[in-house]
């Protein structure tokens, strides 16, 4: 008989391990993914790949540099898709070099130089996206019409490498992210109202034929495999609920208060990377607080600067930045808002015992 | 007005349970079987005179006397303690020292009965109507008959009734729970002998001088259910009430935020809300004790799991050992990876299967496969929080311990953790968080005794140099006198 593991119980254990969470992960983001890839073509691929590899390939290292064993950590997944969040958050023809550095960022810098999975404070894939953000602008902010797969005017393979691993010819960059136009337009004096009408039309943009980042621009596929995630167990509705509600609220009160001035709410849950952040991104277990009440603040936190920073900053997109301050305040939210312990007050102190509530039964 | 109520219980409203988990139930296995009473006499019975919570009990035979059943062979000692009886007739053969039915199984005071296989009788001291009897007699009477809480806690349960007594009870709930995975005893005795249960909890009504009774029965046991409503149905002081299939609902505190919607204060019992908690067992072995003055000798065991052939409910004598149980039933031991007493959430890991079953053994498990748990590093996924049914961060105590700060644990609620085991059931890196905390919490009791001995010596060292500064005041002051 074996008594190797001879110690405390519990004796039965729920079935699935962080390998197989991050793997359900993946496969919500399969489908998004994949329109991606569809629509953006052989580049899109491409820079997956790189940006995959890329992110395995540091993990291997840093696990090295550290003397950790590399077999349990290596095929966790937890790098593996960290590489695939950014790859998804990053212009779809974007040069090779932006992958391989947005990986080393986020899985050198953003995680094992905090000592490895669990112990992160940001966001890796978003400390990734807004580093390259800052310091790559231009590389950051070229945005391709949509150009499926096969069609005529999308790139061969040969042309894919050239454009990734080259130097592409400039006027393959047409397009512009609809939220991008709208700040743009904000600036020249056009309204709301004239952008929408020239350049978004929600069905288009829920479906997410339009230009944007590889994987964020079909927020119908993205709901869905959030919706899974939900309905596995993976995620809770926490973080996702408070974000998108938060968005709403603020987006309808202000569309309401001057609709010349600001876009109403459906627009700013189709475009941009609002619902990728709110299901797959803002929800990372490592850098979200502990307590429902904490994720439901957490939500909320990333869904006002998001709204404020589209709004009012300097940048079109605000997802990066809104998920890594909350994360910055997540160790303080966890500070402060803890569950009440069974018998105790919210102060920590037992409860006193109320004569009343005897004689009402 | 079924959809209001359900809307209320969604809301929130009093029967909101926190935390817990699912974990599967494996009560297929026994559920459906009667309890088996063919169990033959072992050849020797093990009774170690510490089966209860509390004092060891004391001897009072000698090697070579004769015995019958039910005669007292060890007195209870001190305020929290409980006698113990001989499970059948026969001789005690010895006095000795033997694994205790504990994860370290070490060897404990036993005494040692040899049957003689004629399963006599002594004498029974049974009153003619339990309820002529004043209140108090029925604490005495339960006390004699060495009546623990069966559920698994052995607590004294005479200790618990005349607590009650004390205090006024408004309500005796009766846990028939049994929300821990492969135990299906309480279901078995509920379903067969669910007017013995009924009458030994209006004869606890009765020692309480309580009006009212709350069973609660979780719904995954609706046969239970159905045969307890129908005992009970003469006796509208006794409520049946079915309960969420949820771990753990056997935890008193749960069930009791469940059917009274009052919660414990943290360093309260039960009774300060007006509850107390009695196990369906329990008021089993108060029915024979008080209604027929038959002494806890025997008591029914769900032998289960996967590395066992012929899974069952036995009724057996108290003393038996475990690898007998286990043979009865179609052991493989070679399969055997954990063998276990209790259940697989909160039971105990036993090295081997010579130790015996005691008055607090609702179950002996044969566990054949376990799933693999290398521990990962933690991914805060925050699981642990949800299921923890007292609100405790578990995964911020874990790391706490693991760096060595207790009194950072201490400060996210390590003194209020039941070690239920919900929060490592669900880690999905596989951290055994309950090893954790136990370890912690034994860590601080010793601390706390280590702090008490050093205060101590201080105050020997401080009286000591107190009386040298006397003397050698005094011995100054005589000096002086004789200079002047």
């Amino acid at each position: 008989m074996n008594t190797r593991n001879l110690q405390s119980g519990p004796f039965a254990r729920a079935e699935g391990g962080v390998g197989d969470l991050m793997r359900l992960v993946m496969l919500a983001l399969a489908p998004a993914t994949g329109f991606g890839l569809l629509i953006f073509g052989w580049p899109a691929l491409l820079l997956l790949i790189v940006t995959l590899t890329s992110a395995l390939a540091f993990e291997a290292l840093s696990l090295k540099l550290a003397g950790k064993p590399l077999r349990p950590t290596l095929w966790d997944g937890s790098a593996l898709l960290s590489g695939w969040l950014l790859a998804l958050s990053l212009p779809p023809w974007a040069p090779w070099w932006i992958g391989c550095f947005g990986a080393f960022i986020a899985i050198a810098l953003g995680k094992h130089v905090y000592g490895g999975l669990g112990q992160n404070l940001f966001n890796p894939a978003m400390l990734a996206r807004v580093t390259l953000l800052v310091s790559f602008p231009l590389e950051m902010t070229q945005w391709v019409e949509p150009a499926p797969l096969l069609f005529p005017h999308s790139p061969g393979l040969l042309e894919s490498f050239r454009i990734v691993f080259g130097h592409a010819p400039i006027d393959a960059y047409g397009g512009a992210t609809a939220i991008g136009l709208m700040k743009t337009g904000l600036t020249q004096g056009h309204s709301p109202a004239e952008t929408l009408a020239e350049h978004f039309s929600l069905i288009p943009a829920l479906i997410g034929y339009t230009g944007g980042s590889l994987g964020e621009t079909s927020e119908l596929l993205i709901l869905a495999g959030g919706v899974w995630l939900l309905h596995r167990k993976v995620i809770t509705w926490h973080i996702p609920v408070s974000l998108l509600g938060t968005v709403f609220v603020l987006a309808a009160f202000a569309h309401l208060a001057n609709g010349e001035r600001y876009p109403g709410p459906l627009f700013h849950l189709a475009s941009g990377g609002v619902m990728l952040t709110a299901f797959f991104i803002a929800t990372d277990y490592v850098t979200s607080p502990n307590s429902r009440t904490g994720q439901l603040i957490f939500g909320a936190g990333c869904g006002l600067l998001i709204y404020v920073i589209r709004t009012f900053g300097g940048y079109p997109e605000g997802a990066g930045f809104a998920v890594l301050l909350m994360n910055a305040a997540t160790p303080l939210i966890d500070y402060y808002v803890k569950p009440r312990i069974y018998g105790r007050d919210r102060k920590g102190r037992p409860l006193e015992l109320e004569n009343s509530r005897h004689d009402r039964r | 007005m079924l959809n209001l109520i359900s809307l209320t219980k969604l809301l929130g409203g009093e029967k909101r349970i926190r935390g817990g988990v699912h974990p599967d139930g494996h009560k297929s296995l026994t559920a459906g079987k009667p309890i088996d009473g063919g169990f033959p006499l072992p050849k020797k019975l093990f009774l170690p005179l510490q089966q209860h919570v509390g004092q060891p009990a004391e001897p009072c035979v000698k090697v070579g006397d004769t015995v019958l059943k039910g005669q007292l062979l060890a007195y209870s000692q001190g305020n929290i303690s409980a006698p113990i009886h001989a499970p059948t007739s026969g001789t005690v053969v010895d006095i000795t020292e033997w694994p205790a039915p504990h994860p370290s199984a070490l060897p404990t005071p036993t005494l040692v009965l040899e049957p003689d296989g004629k399963d006599l009788w002594a004498e029974l001291n049974v009153p003619e109507d339990p309820f002529a009897l004043p209140p108090e007699e029925i604490a005495l009477r339960v006390g004699a008959a060495g009546v623990v809480g069966m559920g698994g806690a052995a607590f004294p349960s005479a200790v618990k009734l005349n607590l009650g007594r004390r205090s006024k009870i408004h309500t005796l709930l009766v846990n028939g729970g049994e929300c821990e995975p492969y135990l299906t005893c309480d279901d078995r005795l509920m379903r067969e002998r669910a007017e013995q249960v009924v009458d030994g909890v209006r004869i606890m009504l009765h020692g309480l001088q309580c009006g009212k009774a709350k069973v609660g029965i979780e719904d995954n046991k609706p046969n239970a259910y159905a045969a307890m409503a129908k005992a009970a149905q003469a006796f509208p002081e006794i409520e049946v009430h079915q309960v969420p299939t949820h771990y753990p609902m056997g935890w008193d505190k749960q069930l009791i935020g469940y059917l009274t919607g009052l919660e414990v204060p943290a360093d309260g019992r039960a009774t300060d809300v007006g509850v107390l908690m009695h196990n369906v067992a329990t008021a089993y072995a108060v029915h024979q004790a008080v209604r027929l003055g038959r002494p806890l000798v025997s008591r029914i065991v769900t032998v289960s799991g996967r590395a066992v052939d012929n899974p069952v409910n036995l009724e057996v004598p108290i003393g038996t050992l475990m690898g007998e149980l286990l043979r009865y039933c179609g052991w493989r031991p070679d399969q055997t990876q954990r063998l276990l007493m209790g259940g697989p959430m909160m039971g105990d890991a036993l090295p081997h299967a010579d130790v015996p079953v005691v008055k607090g053994t609702c179950g002996v498990l044969a566990l054949a496969a376990e799933p693999a748990a290398e521990a990962q590093p933690c991914i805060r996924c925050s699981r642990c929080v949800s299921a923890c049914p007292v609100g405790l961060l578990p995964l911020e105590m874990a790391s706490r311990i693991k760096a060595g700060q207790l009194d950072g644990a201490v400060g996210y609620g390590l003194k209020d953790c039941i070690n239920c085991g919900s929060c490592s059931y669900v880690c999905p890196s596989k951290i055994p968080l309950v090893h954790y905390f136990r370890y912690a919490q034994s860590e601080l009791v010793a601390r706390q005794q280590a702090q008490h001995k050093s205060q101590q010596i201080k105050r020997l060292v401080e009286d000591r140099q107190a009386r040298l500064d006397r003397i050698k005041a005094a011995q100054a002051a005589a000096m002086a006198e004789e200079e002047a």
